[in-house]
């Protein structure tokens, strides 16, 4: 029975999240409004046009990335121009807003694709009859045989594609291009006639002898192609604008509208100048990047406080703008990416979703280029934006160094009071540690940043590349079955012994690191052939004008033409491993309250029947990660130090040159990861999601936040790019200053330990279980999931029930 | 040197019991047996079994292993002869679900200072330390002594979160090793003491005059648990705004609103001697802070 009082709480507790939301005027609420309650629909423009372009025979020919470029160019010159009704800010990608283009070049839709995607329950992406009639007779009879998901999955050999039907990976790449991607300043200071000045210089420079020479003037060619195409989109808008301005009769927006054309006059020809015009420069460089592919993750503007502040206080101190115009434009800003849904998955089935959240990561704080305190009034103003749209993208950073002050971590802990999950916190100290340990210089180090969840890069300077999830507790489901993975009967690892023979714990480990690293080689070599095929079937010209150093090097992004490239891995079920191990070597080594038999006996039959009363002692009396014990911490040490040196013991890649690392982070892989795996030794039955991130077991971090925090931090995280951590917090602990000054001292001591990252779900568990009783009336119900935020009834009924069980933390 | 206490928790990231972020011990034992005592875990002296019903899953496992028979079952039903119980805790220690659990654990200053010093960097952080709570930790001075003692050999801050009933000399005795001391303030009348507490409030009251008179005064925090109808009376207000008048350089007082832990004392096969009440009314809560503000104090709810 609930009781009043219940009801009472959680309705307050919504209040309080739907009074956080409040525009900044009447236009931008209107605006976020139209974008919040929009559909989401497939829009089959930018299909139709580049298939239209292949099939004209203007690609023949010619180079592949002259033929990229060209199709770009037809793109730029034909997509549609939508204007959303008030907007400050224009470019879209699709038709309107929440229209999402496809890519079918890379990874076509099936019809069957595309009637889920209409159908299904959860994040539906309607398709309309003229799009299906345009799949089934133009699009799907052209790209059969010719996409390049088709490509990669032919150059996979067996074992590979074995170990990816089991779930042991995901492939990133099977149908989105390599992303993971943040604009440096470069963006902000250069015009793309600049840029073009760059090009013909480096064309110039080229000497025939060079044996690249054919490779590297196709490639400058393709760029300048893709350069000019970009100023053909900004001119139609520009004479778009003009035309409506003519038409408008509201004195105030005509002159609104003749200000943007005239802004679109001067960028992205020109370096901007202004704070309006470096919003829309930027837009239109964003717009085309996700036009030309669909980088995963999206395009960032990376550290947008630091990039953006030379303007703002050179306009406000020269009159032309007001903080409260700023922050109009900002929020007109966020209404543009949060009108850009991700593209849609092939191969989708009805229960499976994802999110529409893109992936578009703004940063704010850390330090400049010179090493002092990055924070300054754009930080704060974004920061109130953020608090004040509650959008589901973009998605923030808040990048804590010694040097910023507590102001930053205060006002940004204020956002997340009411509970949307954003804005995470980054221990940017230990991102430039990261930074300087791969080898980038201490500049570059300083102007990184984080994108995508959790990711620690170069911006503007580093192709680091995302290559797919990696289930950890599958391999070592497999260990404990001897190389043979129970779900499918199948031998997929190594013989690696009976572990009911084993006589120590160490024997165990043995096996599982030679397991880890027999389906490292494979991924490894699968991610060798997966760059190759992007290198030369989808190079990115347009992209590359804007990541150092592609054009000084003559060489596209997907190519190894950036300053820095790096390959990424992400692990999954760390928690899961962990304890799992831990409870192996505690009851059957040491404490031999239980023998190997009789556990891989318990976990066969799913801990069902008799078994389910070592499940209970597993579950109440092992050394957990994430209590702060070292017996159950060290091997989760253990765990991040071996996979480490296993990934980095791979050479750099024949095409990208690109170094192997490591991420600790799942999105939401933790889940399908959990559905492929068969009970695991932490009590976790089968099917059940693993652990996620770095987090200890869903509901095991018993011992509260601070033990959580040591026992994250006895890992050496600056040996990977960055790790995830979620933790959830009941809403009290974010009330009034005095608290609010204790997380923050928490959030410092944390990284002080050297943590990376730490995200806050400030949510009851009551509100969560109401809302799934009554979805209806908690549409705008946003939680944090993994590095982004979602809306709650949107996710699938396991992720749900996942989130509702990471524990709570709470003083009482 | 008495070099073990009997505590029944540790609790890290505390952020309620004195200045920035703390970790909680709780002592075990105290000599008061107030009504609405929400530790009740903490209030016998000795080691005691708790029983999280909803967690038994009737394994009988407990039963096998119970050296005194104190453990028999009926069909799935767990009985728990309490009076048989020495509190050896071997049960709980078989028990696969966390059923049973022992509230008392024995622990030396050196395994105590251990677990203390693993927040060192938060306390550092924040401006915050340790607090020794209960029960009365004044109960285990011997032991208390000694880790405090220790504590301020690293420079730890501490804090003593007590009802103030020791003798003078045990109270004297730690004042030089307390940085904070948060001071249950209850009824103002010796007879309410008495029924509601079960002690006189005399020692109480003369040990909060030797702090203020000591000088001692700007280190206390008063705690007032807000219970309806027996410490939120106006007559009782009035007496407690009338003694605290007369004591120098105390001005910070925390209001502690009763709640109900029913519960605790089923887990615990005790008697609940507090009346349905329900939790103070936010306006009564309000009377009471403005009572105070006006004689000069902080308050904190």
């Amino acid at each position: 029975m609930k009781s009043i009082s219940r009801c009472v709480a959680v309705e307050k507790e919504m209040q309080k999240r739907r009074a956080a939301v409040r525009p900044v005027n009447e236009r931008i609420a209107k605006l976020r409004e139209k974008s919040v309650k929009a559909g989401v629909k497939i829009s089959g423009e930018r299909a139709r046009l580049i298939t239209e372009f292949y099939k004209s025979g203007a690609a023949e020919g010619k180079s592949v990335p002259v033929q990229r470029a060209l199709a770009f160019r037809y793109l730029m010159e034909r997509v549609s121009l939508p204007v959303e009704d008030g907007q400050l800010i224009v470019g879209l990608r699709g038709t309107g807003p929440q229209e999402v283009p496809t890519y079918p070049e890379i990874c076509t839709h099936s019809m069957r694709d595309l009637e889920i995607l209409d159908s299904r329950e959860n994040m539906p992406y309607k398709v309309d009859d003229s799009t299906r009639r345009l799949y089934s007779e133009e699009i799907i009879p052209y790209w059969k045989g010719r996409t390049v998901r088709e490509a990669v999955f032919k150059s996979l050999p067996r074992d590979w594609l074995d170990a990816y039907e089991a779930g042991i990976w995901t492939e990133f790449m099977e149908q989105r291009a390599p992303g993971h991607t943040a604009g440096g300043d470069r963006i902000f200071r250069m015009g793309v006639l600049d840029i073009k000045d760059e090009i013909k210089k480096k064309m110039a420079e080229l000497k025939p002898e060079d044996p690249a020479y054919g490779d590297k003037m196709e490639e400058l060619k393709a760029m300048d192609i893709a350069a000019d195409a970009i100023l053909v989109y900004a001119g139609r808008y520009a004479e778009k604008l003009d035309k409506m301005a003519g038409e408008e009769e509201n004195p105030g927006r005509k002159e609104e509208l003749k200000e943007m054309a005239r802004i679109c006059r001067r960028v992205p020809a020109h370096a901007p100048e202004t704070f309006w015009e470096a919003l829309q420069h930027y837009w239109f460089v964003h717009v085309g990047v996700v036009y030309e592919t669909n980088p995963w993750d999206s395009f960032n503007p990376g550290r947008l406080d630091q990039h953006l502040y030379p303007f703002y206080s050179k306009d406000i101190a020269e009159g032309r703008l007001t903080r409260d115009k700023a922050k109009e434009l900002l929020q007109a800003f966020w209404v543009k990416i949060n009108n850009q849904p991700a593209v849609p998955k092939v191969g989708v089935t009805a229960e499976e979703s994802f999110t529409y959240n893109d992936f578009t990561k703004i940063n704010v704080g850390g330090l400049k280029e010179d090493g002092s305190d990055g924070v300054n009034e754009v930080s704060y103003l974004i920061l109130e934006v953020l608090d004040e749209m509650r959008t589901l993208q973009p998605n923030t950073a808040v990048l804590v160094s010694d040097k910023n002050p507590e102001r930053l971590l205060i006002k940004a802990l204020k956002v997340v009071g009411p509970g949307f999950g954003e804005p995470p916190f980054f221990n940017f100290d230990g991102v430039v540690v990261k930074m300087l340990r791969q080898g980038k210089s201490l500049e570059d180090a300083r102007t990184s940043g984080v994108s995508g969840c959790v990711e620690s890069g170069a911006f503007g300077k580093e192709a680091y590349i995302l290559t797919g999830y990696f289930n950890l507790p599958k391999i070592l489901e497999i260990t404990l079955n001897n190389g043979i993975d129970p779900l499918s009967g199948k031998k997929l690892g190594l013989e690696t012994g009976d572990p009911a023979g084993f006589k120590t714990f160490d024997e165990l480990w043995e096996a599982f690191v030679r397991q880890v690293k027999h389906f490292m080689d494979i991924k490894m070599k699968g991610n060798d052939i997966i760059e190759e095929i992007y290198a030369k079937q989808l190079p990115v010209p347009f992209m590359s004008l804007w990541i150092n150093d592609c054009v000084e090097n003559a060489r596209d992004y997907n190519a190894g033409g950036a300053r820095y490239n790096t390959q990424y891995v992400q692990l999954v079920g760390l928690g899961t491993v962990a304890f799992g191990l831990s409870a192996i070597r505690y009851h059957v080594f040491d404490r031999k309250t239980v023998t190997m038999g009789e556990l891989l006996e318990a976990l066969g039959q799913n801990f069902e029947g008799k078994h389910e009363m070592l499940r209970q002692v597993i579950l109440n009396k092992t050394p957990r990660y994430g209590e702060d014990d070292d017996y159950a911490d060290e091997i989760a040490k253990n765990i991040v130090d071996v996979t480490v040196k296993i990934i980095e013991s791979y050479p750099p890649s024949p095409v990208r040159k690109a170094s192997k690392r490591a991420y600790f982070l799942p999105t939401t892989a933790h889940v399908y990861f959990g559905k492929v795996t068969g009970a695991t030794p932490d009590g976790r039955k089968a099917g059940m999601p693993v652990s996620e991130g770095v987090s200890p077991v869903q509901g095991s971090d018993r011992k509260g936040i601070a033990a959580v925090f040591r026992s994250v931090s006895k890992c050496d995280w600056d040996k990977t790019g960055g790790a995830l951590l979620n933790q959830k917090l009941t809403p009290d602990l974010l009330e009034g200053d005095e608290n609010i000054k204790n997380l923050a001292r928490l959030i410092r001591t944390f990284f002080h330990m050297g943590g990376h990252h730490v995200q806050f779900n400030v949510v009851s568990a009551e509100l969560l279980r109401e809302a799934q009783e009554r979805p209806g009336d908690f549409q705008d119900l946003m939680v944090r999931v993994a590095g982004y935020s979602d809306y709650f009834v949107n996710l699938p009924k396991g992720l749900q029930e996942e989130i509702i069980a990471r524990t709570e933390h709470r003083e009482i | 040197m008495v070099n073990e206490g009997l505590i029944f928790d540790i609790k890290r990231f505390a952020i309620h019991d004195g200045p920035g972020i703390r970790t909680t011990v709780f002592l075990k034992g105290c000599p008061l047996r107030c009504w609405w005592c929400h530790n009740p875990e903490g209030i016998y002296p000795a080691s005691e079994l708790m029983f999280f019903e909803y967690k038994c899953i009737g394994c009988r496992t407990c039963a096998g292993v119970c050296p005194a028979g104190a453990i028999a079952f009926e069909n799935i039903e767990h009985h728990l002869d309490r009076k048989k119980c020495t509190g050896c805790g071997v049960c709980s220690e078989a028990c696969p679900t966390g059923a049973l659990k022992l509230a008392g654990k024995v622990i030396t200053v050196e395994g105590l200072m251990q677990e203390l010093e693993k927040d060192v960097l938060l306390y550092d952080n924040s401006g915050g330390g340790v607090t020794f709570s209960g029960g009365e930790p004044l109960l285990q001075h011997r032991f208390l002594m000694d880790a405090l003692r220790e504590c301020k050999k690293i420079d730890l801050s501490t804090a003593l979160d007590t009802s103030g009933y020791a003798s003078g000399d045990v109270f004297a005795a730690v004042l030089d090793y307390v940085d904070v001391f948060l001071f249950d303030l209850k009824l103002a009348g010796d007879r309410e003491h008495r029924k509601y507490t079960g002690v006189s409030n005399v020692p109480i009251r003369n040990n909060l005059r030797m702090l203020a008179d000591t000088g001692r005064g700007g280190d206390v925090i008063l705690r007032l648990p807000v219970v309806p109808g027996i410490t939120d009376t106006e007559q009782n207000i009035a007496g407690l705004l009338d003694f605290v008048a007369s004591l120098k350089g105390i001005r910070r007082i925390d209001l502690l609103p009763f709640h109900d832990v029913y519960e605790k004392y089923c887990r615990l096969g005790r008697e609940y001697k507090m009346p349905a009440c329900g939790v103070p009314a936010p306006e009564r809560l309000k009377d009471i802070k403005e009572s105070f503000e006006r004689a000069g104090f902080i308050v904190k709810i």
